[in-house]
């Protein structure tokens, strides 16, 4: 069965409850509250949770769709639910039962939600150097450090919380656990960071001052093995990523397509002037590859195979091709790109996130460069 | 109470339907498909009903091509409970579905059936009025408003110049209008709990009925394409051409 009809509700939704507000939230940067609470009832907090555990059990290549249309529309919106559903991906992939049966349906009905805090003030892409540490105290961890950049920090609940166990391991991804780590005592968010785009959604510092979580709380129950929890959760993230930037891409096709009909000059429609049709053809050929891409990535994903590089790949096309496209879309709008009245400038804002975001695009080149050499050795 | 809810499958309201190159039809291979709006709002009132708890079963029908299996599902993920396809490849015409709908009414003993008050492609408005002719049940057409009380329902009309109230005995037919209500979306859940929920298949020979077209369509063709307006300069210039130029004054 094909999820058409999915993807129709999906359109329904935005059509309806985003596209009229999105210019005001977007520039008064306010949290969509209302919007959150129709994308709880439309079921999207429990997207590609298993049926067994309260979801919906979608495949990932139907999920990287609904992420596109999304992110079509506001790419924000798309933050709220991803890494809560990431956070989900890792304790679906590598809770023990009693975490699966505790977390998993609270996710899917979104009495909890969260995402993934792994990022601190020293350390994003290279995750083995974090400082938060986790100190075994009886039947609990007592959490200290800061992280940042925390998706839904303010008004998440629930974060899969990377520590160290074991600061001085080596090699020190052996010291490294994942945290369940609910909001208490100890757990504080000390501000919302202000950001050139991506705006709406709360990125947030967490700070942990002997903050106390119970043992049972450690995801897989073995410590040591945080950082392939964390990893486990990154080719769903950059399929996901790779979505977002498939959805910025055709966002600003979009409004290239319908302006260059509408704008006239030296008498004829702008799309009639051989240096815009250059430009629309470039963007649309950027899209449509990026598209395929993240679909085969997605594709291996469901099939359960190995799909790093694969996702690697999706991820920095569709990406870059956000960028490009969005520049050239400011292009063909002229000045009308440039105000703060047309939504270009809001993807241009938008688009630099994910070249940066979730792997920057260079070590999204070495990490396919090394696959590439591992997979075809000599 | 259980309430019939007819569906049809029709060309989605977002496309820019085409002529076939032979002047026989309109193109739809290749188009997207979507149930007809007004019979949109027939699930969502019937639904609506049913959470109201006036009504106790919805009962969704299409009829025609396979792929009408795909409009009963989308009443179905907005909380109708079970589905009737009639499978046939004939063109069907208001008369041949008012008499499967009669048929299937006999068989399913609805006190409702909320129909839309036209479809959107052929804009027939006939076969909720037949339909209640043929079973001689009372019609409220054009609902913008109806409200059950007991063995009866007042329907409120939207009519030239105004608005109409009637009282009806049930069983009886209502067809909706464009107020009648917003219709929701299907959440995602409801979706899937939508593929579960069952559906009959049945053909227009198993109801006694024969589809076959009593009507001839003789030619389609698009309108002729509007030519370009003009801009007056004030109330007097616009007298003046309605006068001299387009003489309708």
């Amino acid at each position: 069965m094909t999820d058409t009809d999915i993807l129709d509700s999906i359109d329904a939704f935005l059509a309806r409850d985003v596209v009229p507000h999105v210019h005001r939230l977007e520039h008064d940067d306010i949290y969509p509250e209302a919007i959150v609470e129709r994308m709880r009832e439309l079921g999207l907090f429990g997207a590609t949770i298993a049926a067994s555990f309260g979801g919906l059990g979608l495949p990932c290549a139907t999920y990287a769709d609904i992420v596109e249309r999304i992110a079509r529309v506001w790419m924000s919106l798309s933050g709220i639910f991803n890494s809560h559903l990431i956070m989900s991906a890792i304790v679906q992939r590598n809770g023990t039962e009693a975490q699966k049966r505790a977390f998993l349906p609270r996710f899917a009905s979104a009495e909890l939600r969260g995402g993934l805090a792994l990022t601190e003030p020293d350390c994003g892409t290279d995750l083995q150097a974090i400082r938060v540490t986790a100190r075994r105290d009886g039947d609990a961890y007592v959490v200290n450090g800061t992280k940042t950049w925390i998706s839904n920090g303010i008004h998440g609940s629930c974060f899969a919380l990377l520590v160290k166990t074991d600061p001085n391991a080596e090699p020190r991804h052996r010291g490294m656990s994942m945290l369940l780590a609910e909001k208490g005592a100890g757990f504080t968010v000390s501000r919302k960071l202000e950001k050139l785009g991506y705006k709406g959604i709360d990125s947030a510092e967490l700070v942990f001052d002997d903050y106390r979580v119970p043992v049972d709380r450690l995801i897989g129950g073995i410590e040591g093995r945080g950082l392939q929890h964390a990893l486990s959760g990154l080719e769903l993230g950059r399929i996901n990523v790779a979505a977002r930037g498939v959805g910025i891409a055709q966002a600003a096709l979009d409004e290239s397509l319908r302006y260059a009909q509408v704008r006239r000059t030296f008498g004829v429609p702008i799309a009639q002037h051989q240096a815009i049709q250059l430009k629309l053809a470039d963007m649309a050929t950027r899209t449509e590859a990026a598209r395929l891409l993240v679909r085969r990535a997605a594709e291996l994903y469901d099939r359960g195979d190995r799909c790093d590089m694969e996702a690697g790949m999706a991820k920095l096309f569709a990406t870059e091709a956000a960028l490009e496209n969005a520049t050239e879309a400011m292009r063909v709008h002229g000045g009308y790109g440039y105000s703060t009245e047309f939504p270009i400038e809001r993807l241009y804002r938008d688009a630099p996130l994910l070249v940066i975001g979730e792997g920057t695009n260079e070590l999204q080149r070495i990490i396919i460069a090394r696959q590439l050499v591992a997979r075809n050795p000599v | 109470m259980k309430i019939l809810v007819p569906v049809k499958r029709v060309v989605d309201y977002n496309v820019k339907v085409r002529v076939k190159a032979d002047g026989t039809g309109i193109e739809t291979a290749g188009v997207k498909m979507s149930m007809n709006p007004f019979d949109e709002i027939g699930v969502e009132e019937a639904v609506r009903l049913k959470e109201k708890g006036a009504a106790t079963e919805i009962v969704a029908v299409s009829m025609g091509v396979p792929q009408c299996a795909e409009t009963i599902r989308t009443a179905l993920a907005m909380g109708a409970d079970r589905g009737i396809l009639v499978e046939t490849d004939a063109e069907l015409q208001p008369l041949a579905v008012a008499k499967l709908l009669k048929a299937i009414a006999e068989k399913e003993q609805p006190k409702l059936i909320i129909l839309g008050k036209q479809a959107i492609d052929d804009d027939m408005n006939a076969t909720g009025q037949m339909l209640a002719a043929l079973l001689g049940w009372p019609q409220g057409t054009f609902a913008s408003k109806i409200t059950i009380e007991g063995d009866g329902i007042t329907v409120t009309r939207e009519v030239d110049g105004g608005l109409e109230t009637v009282a009806l005995t049930l069983p009886a037919i209502i067809t909706t209008d464009l107020r009648l209500n917003e219709p929701r979306y299907a959440s995602l859940p409801n979706i899937m709990k939508a593929r579960k929920k069952p559906i009959d298949n049945l053909k227009p020979a198993d109801l006694g009925v024969d589809p076959k077209p009593r009507l001839t369509t003789v030619k389609v063709a698009e309108p002729p394409k509007r030519k370009a307006g003009v801009k007056v300069g004030s109330v007097a210039e616009l007298v003046e051409k309605l006068k001299t130029e387009a003489k309708v004054i």
